[in-house]
């Protein structure tokens, strides 16, 4: 019996452990070191690290670059968050329903999906170019505008990244909820349709409801997603002009290996790590009641 | 456990076989970036390679470490985990900030003989302003550029310019550009005068226009800054000029990528940037273009730019030695020659010049020499401790005031004091 409970308790953490290695190496220990070296100085050559207490934190709230990248992330987040998901979720109606060519349509939405974000963005740099630009073009073609500096004016700059962002996302989106459409039994719109309820209200009764699982997930992700994907701003604007279109992890980036403050960089970190736990937690409560599992 | 024991034990066989089949031989690792496109990355693996045939006793590990971005990176985070290359192709301007981590040491060391000194002289002294501090010489000039104006032959025709002659001084630049800007009735601008662009780094092509408003951005130290010297404010107010009051180039932030095409589209008749480019304008210009040095307003000027070797901490004496002897090899007339024609890089040293391969090439492409001739008149590009720091904050005060959110006197302003607070300690 003892020896038994004994092999029984060594399996299950050897069955754990590789799963817990790669995220103690990976996820836990780099996270409680970067909040042990957020209170220390950044260490140069010459001057190692010492601690220094809440000083990076006093300089974080004094920082007007910080505050701008927030409102930056904030901005980005409300713009590109709910018109994903509104996108996607029309996207997947559109070819959940029966339609000519529907494979392709499908895989035409989920193209973008798969580029890799930097290839994108050396495209959208096309687009958006002034001058010979596609976008100049069509719109100089259309409308006769003159020529819009869509990536180099602060009032634009960050918009175009979110353009960018939401036809990046929003095919994959799609998928989740193509997968979650085709789960809903038919027998509950054809009851509702004897019943002789709209299409609205078969979507808004009925549809939409049981999408909800798949609404917290993708919603989910898109709160992680505007705060971890910057890639593209590498490519599109590089954070400006005059930190326009910086996002929080680009900034981080920028500080820990363009201006190698890496105690200030963890400093942002932890910032960035409260934000998104406070985010996750409180999506997971407040949605939770709304959503219906089966 | 067993088994991992056995495969420490195979790797720890390994790595004392590799060490002692290696022992008689020096082994260097060369880490090196590329910023521009074509043929830069094959050349340095070839030379690399013709290196080590000659040299037996010498293995030569070259690195593409990506951007140069991404080598200083590389060459950080190797080195603070114990582990640095003995050499680095790294930007001229991350000097201070590679002495403040203290990973470099100074060339000087291992040139100790009548012959070596004469070498460090042979550079052209533009180039080792970036390259020596403290009576020290810290790096090797060697993939150099320089930013110079390039001008559209058959524009400047049809404008009724002289397709020969470009625009000498600032007044002259606008003149042009006024001339050579072409509108439509509603006020669409299918041509523009002149494009500098300003994406990512303004500072760069920024700093020609201070150097010829005989502003000097920073000291040779490294710890302070003028930006806020009237003569900078009236550079700044020129560039800005440009778009808002003489309406030559177009408003707002300008592309750097898109601006060799927006050239060769004839979206605008002279453009500012690195000879870098020079090859790959020659090979898609689809008109006559000329090549000139910046125009003057009271003297010519222009920054020098691109990266330097540096020697790092952490290596035997035998090792630094032989990495230096690269250098010099690597730097000599041949090779020099072939690195230059092959990418457009300014050839850093006098000699390479006189090389029956150079003068056949620029015999038979003349404005490879302009910036050579640059060269009497260029400074040091922007660089002080914490570079990127400070040249980033730089970089967003130009920004604010092209975009038009704040005028060139306070930013510049701004952009002093934040500079002092971090440069303050160095002093």
């Amino acid at each position: 019996m003892r020896v038994t409970f004994k092999r029984d308790w060594i399996h299950s953490w050897l069955l754990l452990l590789p799963a817990m290695v790669f995220l103690f190496a990976f996820t836990h220990i780099p996270a409680v070191t970067t909040f042990i070296n957020s209170f220390y100085s950044t260490p140069r050559g010459r001057r190692p690290a010492k601690f220094i207490g809440l000083e990076n934190y006093e300089r974080l709230w004094d920082d007007p670059v910080f505050w701008k990248v927030m409102f930056n992330n904030l901005w980005f987040a409300l713009g590109t968050i709910p018109l994903s998901i509104a996108l996607s979720i029309a996207m997947a109606l559109w070819v959940n329903d029966k339609l000519a060519g529907r494979s392709l349509v499908r895989m035409a939405y989920f193209t973008p999906t798969v580029l890799p974000l930097i290839a994108v963005a050396n495209i959208w740099l096309f687009f958006y170019t002034p001058g010979f630009g596609l976008f100049d073009q069509v719109f100089g073609a259309l409308f006769g505008w003159s020529s819009t500096n869509w990536l180099g004016d602060p009032a634009t700059a960050l918009n175009a990244v979110i353009v960018v962002t939401v036809w990046k996302e929003a095919g994959f989106f799609m998928i989740f909820y193509l997968a979650a459409l085709q789960a809903i039994p038919v027998s509950l719109v054809e009851a509702a349709r004897i019943e002789g309820a709209s299409r609205w209200t078969i979507f808004w009764r009925i549809t939409f409801p049981l999408l909800m699982p798949t609404t917290l997930f993708v919603s989910i992700n898109a709160v992680i997603n505007s705060f971890r994907l910057v890639d593209h701003i590498f490519i599109l604007t590089d954070g400006g002009p005059d930190n326009a279109s910086s996002l929080l992890l680009f900034y981080i980036y920028e500080v820990a290996f363009r201006f190698w403050e890496t105690g200030y960089a963890a400093t942002l970190t932890v910032a960035l790590l409260l934000l998104l736990s406070a985010l996750a937690i409180g999506q997971f409560f407040f949605f939770d009641r709304k959503v219906h599992y089966k | 456990m067993i088994k991992s024991t056995f495969l420490k034990a195979v790797a720890a066989t390994a790595l004392s076989v590799s060490t002692w089949a290696s022992a008689h031989a020096v082994d260097l690792q060369f880490y090196f970036p590329v910023a521009v496109g074509g043929k830069a990355a094959d050349t340095i693996q070839a030379l690399t390679d013709e290196y080590v045939a000659a040299n037996p006793d010498v293995k030569i590990d070259a690195v593409y470490a990506g951007s140069y971005q991404d080598t200083v990176a590389k060459a950080i985070t190797a080195s603070r985990g114990g582990n640095p290359p003995q050499l680095s192709v790294i930007l001229s301007v991350d000097m201070f900030t590679l002495i403040d981590e203290d990973l470099i040491q100074p060339f000087d060391n291992y040139l100790t003989t009548d012959e070596d000194k004469a070498w460090v002289d042979g550079f052209y002294p533009a180039f080792m302003e970036n390259s020596q501090t403290g009576g020290k010489t810290y790096g090797i000039p060697f993939q150099r550029s320089t930013p110079v104006l390039y001008w559209n032959k058959e524009a400047f025709k049809e404008a009724g310019l002289d397709p020969e002659v470009a625009p000498a001084t600032w007044d002259e630049m606008v003149e042009f550009g006024k001339k050579l800007t072409k509108k439509d009735a509603d006020g669409k601008v299918s041509q523009w005068g002149v494009r500098i662009p300003s994406s990512g780094f303004p500072y760069w092509l920024f700093q020609g226009l201070a150097i010829e408003n005989s502003a000097t951005l920073a000291n040779a130290e490294g710890n302070k800054t003028n930006f806020d010297d009237p003569k900078v404010v009236e550079a700044l107010q020129y560039l800005v000029d440009l778009s808002t009051k003489h309406e030559v180039m177009a408003p707002g932030i300008i592309e750097w990528g898109a601006t060799p095409k927006a050239f060769f589209e004839g979206q605008t008749a002279m453009m500012w940037t690195s000879t870098g480019n020079l090859t790959n304008v020659r090979d898609n210009a689809p008109f006559d273009f000329g090549v000139a040095m910046l125009p003057s307003k009271e003297t010519r000027g222009a920054p020098t730019g691109g990266g330097n070797f540096y020697l790092f901490k952490g290596a035997s004496d035998e090792q630094n030695k032989a990495a230096v002897e690269f250098v010099q090899w690597i730097t000599a007339p041949a090779q020099s020659a072939k690195w230059t024609i092959a990418t457009g890089y300014v050839a850093p040293r006098a000699e390479t010049w006189e090389t029956e391969t150079m003068k056949a090439y620029t015999a038979d492409f003349a404005p490879a020499l302009i910036a050579r001739d640059q060269l009497a008149f260029a400074k040091a590009e922007l660089s002080t401790y914490q570079n990127q720091r400070v040249t980033g904050i730089f970089n967003d005060a130009l920004a604010s005031v092209i975009t038009g959110k704040k005028d060139a006197a306070t930013a510049l302003k701004e952009a002093q004091a934040q500079a002092d607070g971090i440069l303050s300690e160095y002093r």
